[in-house]
């Protein structure tokens, strides 16, 4: 509920890693430090999890374990779903 | 100013790492976590019975800044096997999950053989703690 621009949200982790990796789409939840993301895009496509994952932390570089405290990833490719 | 060659940090982890087969990099030790996923981590381990090195990355924050420059990944706890990042807490849940886990630790028939313990019962194998040293 607070409005503190520093405070990360749901809304903007979603719309950064579909913005970021090529036609991903992102499901986020999260309390403004601890985030999950479940997120699917063609890009994942052949790539090990950890390559999967590394894509996503990468949208949020150094703020991973900053202002973005705790981010939990699942990644699925296109043909997963 | 020798700095920018020798980097003792970078090496006493890397050495880490080639050293010992299975090694978690957590927040507090095996026996206290501090942190929810590095307890999630070491209980999915301690369930599987199979030793592993811990390193406490509290202590001192330079170690988990060559850490994560090292394996090229963010967060805490990071799990390697054979001299390789095998993920943090959501990868090895989700592997553990499908028995990948186990067949990356060599662990053989520990599905098809007993059905799956819920909960470790004989904390047969007491992780080896390396030494902080780091």
């Amino acid at each position: 509920m607070t409005d503190d621009p520093q405070t990360a949200t749901p809304e903007e982790l979603q719309s950064r890693i579909e913005a970021t990796i090529p036609g991903a789409r992102a499901t986020v939840t999260g309390d403004g430090h601890h985030f999950m993301a479940v997120v699917s895009a063609p890009a994942f496509d052949g790539l090990s999890r950890i390559a999967q994952h590394r894509l996503v932390y990468d949208v949020f570089g150094a703020e991973v374990g900053e202002r973005i405290h705790a981010l939990s990833i699942q990644t699925n490719t296109e043909t997963d779903r | 100013m020798s700095e920018q060659t020798s980097n003792p940090m970078r090496e006493a982890i890397q050495g880490a790492i080639s050293e010992n087969r299975v090694i978690l990099f957590m927040k507090g030790t095996p026996e206290a976590p501090a942190c929810g996923f590095s307890a999630r981590t070491v209980a999915i381990l301690q369930s599987l019975g199979e030793p592993f090195a811990a390193v406490d990355i509290l202590p001192d924050p330079r170690i988990r800044q060559e850490l994560s420059s090292l394996s090229n990944w963010p967060t805490i706890p990071q799990l390697f096997v054979d001299g390789e990042l095998v993920g943090g807490c959501d990868i090895i849940t989700e592997m553990y999950q499908s028995g990948e886990l186990q067949e990356t630790l060599g662990i053989d028939g520990a599905t098809d053989e007993s059905p799956a313990p819920e909960s470790a019962t004989v904390p047969e194998a007491p992780p080896i703690s390396i030494e902080n040293r780091l």
